[in-house]
């Protein structure tokens, strides 16, 4: 067999595939938090942030096929190691677990986070669809904001004398392009996350993210073979640490717009 | 002690099985789990009814024969403790205790609490030795060691095959098996020529024999009555990963 064949039809190969997708994926979601963050900066560095990145043209492209394609090979992966693992194992036991050493049950039952990889993965895509089609797409219709179009918040950016006023200041109705004009991503974000349903949904597909990495980062090293007891809690502590940070750095901005501190 | 059993009944691989109560009256508590199981069998006989079926050899913990999955646990739950190493004294009198056999796609249950694990012995055959020529014995420490290597490889090497790691496993993987096996010779000296060939192998086998792909939940290792690290597991995945960079290419 040829490598690429090893590595796409044995499972130790998919599971390397799992881990390095799921490392790539996770180092988008820390960019990706730390650009949201800016909008705690003010209106101007979000929108500045955000043109930054529209102007990067090919390189933007690059990252985001990059990223469609981790996604793609993450989600095979996922639904063909967990198909085969449904099959390997298709009774479950009648006896509840009780070991005659009862306090080793914790380490026997094998934890939430890690039961459920493959619940929290798919409800994740569906949330980045979603996710995607409101910031991105910008389709008006599920927003949640009556007669209101992301598609119209442009800002002016180009020619301007001074810059800062110049990301902050509206374009009226109709006159921003798309591909011309900077995005008025603040604005879009604070009336977006207005809508206490939106929040509460991206709330909980965040936790939902930060539950599967805070086993993901850990198992991840495990895959690539870089884990051992001596590490190990080490690993386990970064997993986790790593996971509150990137839940306390994504609820931070709807939270703030629902409170009023956007 | 007196306990109500709820046991696995099975007559044949194809057979659906059924759950059947028994009760195991006076019994010692200084009995293995196994020599109960002998106790209430003997009733069962002199009742002229087919005895309860399961493996067991040894009986001191060494061969890997015996297996039940007691309380939902494979072997019962203590540590490093094979089922028949199992002392009656960690249960009360009046307990209600649940057998079944493993439950793996890959080892098909033969009868009762016996299943199949000749999936493990192809696993072993596809890999898990060494060629050398037959001969007389070789002199003591011809060949070096290194202490930490021979420490690492004794670790690997007391797994005795029983299968608990597959039973305990959400996913009946069989990874903690293939990883001490795999590890104990790539430890040594005397597995180095065939190590590559025997990485791909024996997780080639493994895959084909239908276990389950490890998602490092350490169920494995919790109930090994041999205590085989999780660590070994990792090991294993650099091994087939050096192993396809070398060969896979080919
Ligand atoms: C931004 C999104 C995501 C990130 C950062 C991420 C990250 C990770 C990481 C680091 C792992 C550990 C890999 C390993 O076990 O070696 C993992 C495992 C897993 N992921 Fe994701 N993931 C994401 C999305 C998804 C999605 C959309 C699915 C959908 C099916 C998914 C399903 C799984 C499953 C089932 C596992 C466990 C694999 C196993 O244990 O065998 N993940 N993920
Ligand atoms: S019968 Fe040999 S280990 Fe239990």
């Amino acid at each position: 067999m040829s490598l690429a064949s090893n590595i796409f039809n044995t499972s130790l190969g998919r599971k390397y595939l799992m881990a390095l997708s799921g490392a790539g994926l996770f180092g988008f979601v820390v960019v990706h938090m730390l650009g949201n963050l800016t909008i705690f900066a003010g209106p101007a560095a979000i929108n500045q942030y955000a043109a930054k990145l529209h102007s990067l043209g090919p390189l933007l492209w690059i990252a985001r096929l990059s990223l469609l394609g981790m996604v793609g090979i993450h989600i095979w992966a996922a639904i063909k190691l967990s198909s085969e693992n449904k099959r390997a194992r298709k009774f479950q036991y009648e006896g509840t677990i009780e070991p005659v050493d009862s306090h080793r049950k914790s380490e026997i039952v094998s934890r939430y986070a890690a039961r459920t990889m493959i619940y929290s993965g798919l409800i994740i895509a569906a949330f980045a669809f979603y996710h995607l089609a409101h910031y991105t797409w910008k389709v008006p219709q599920i927003n949640g904001l009556n007669n209101i179009d992301f598609e119209t918040f442009y800002v002016h950016d180009v020619n301007a004398g001074e810059k800062q006023i110049a990301y902050t200041t509206a374009l009226p109705e109709g006159v921003g392009k798309e591909g011309e004009n900077a995005v008025d991503v603040y604005r879009m974000v604070t009336s977006g996350f207005g809508v206490w349903w939106i929040s509460i949904f991206y709330i909980i597909s965040v936790g939902l993210l930060c539950i599967h990495l805070s086993h993901g980062l850990s198992a991840m090293f495990q895959s690539i073979g870089i884990k051992s007891k001596a590490s190990q809690k080490l690993i386990n502590r970064f997993a986790l640490t790593a996971a509150l940070l990137l839940f306390a750095g994504y609820v931070s901005v709807p939270i703030s717009v629902l409170f009023g501190f956007l | 002690m007196n306990l109500k059993l709820k046991v696995w009944r099975q007559d044949n691989a194809e057979d659906d099985g059924r759950f059947e109560y028994f009760e195991a009256l006076d019994i010692s508590p200084d009995m293995s789990f196994l020599e109960m199981l002998d106790v209430v069998n003997e009733g069962i006989i002199s009742d002229g009814d087919e005895a309860i079926a399961f493996d067991s050899d040894c009986r001191e913990g060494i061969c890997g024969t015996c297996s039940m999955v007691i309380n939902g646990v494979p072997h019962g739950g203590q540590k490093g403790t094979t089922a028949c190493q199992l002392h009656m004294r960690h249960f009360n009198d009046g307990d209600t205790i649940v057998i079944e056999p493993w439950r793996a796609t890959a080892f098909p249950v033969h009868r009762d609490l016996i299943v199949d694990r000749s999936s493990f012995d192809r696993i072993q055959r596809s890999g898990g030795f060494i060629s050398v020529r037959t001969g007389s014995v070789p002199d003591a420490n011809a060949t070096p060691v290194a202490k930490e290597n021979s420490d690492l490889a004794m670790d690997a090497a007391q797994c005795i095959g029983c299968g608990a790691c597959v039973a305990a496993c959400k996913n009946a993987s069989a990874m903690l098996f293939v990883a001490a096996k795999v590890s104990h010779l790539s430890l040594m000296p005397q597995g180095q020529p065939e190590r590559n060939r025997r990485a791909l192998a024996m997780v080639n086998q493994m895959d084909e024999e239908g276990f389950g792909n490890c998602s490092v939940n350490g169920s494995c290792e919790a109930v090994c009555p041999k205590e085989i690290s999780l660590d070994f597991i990792a090991r294993m995945n650099r091994e087939y990963g050096r192993a396809l960079l070398k060969k896979g290419c080919s």
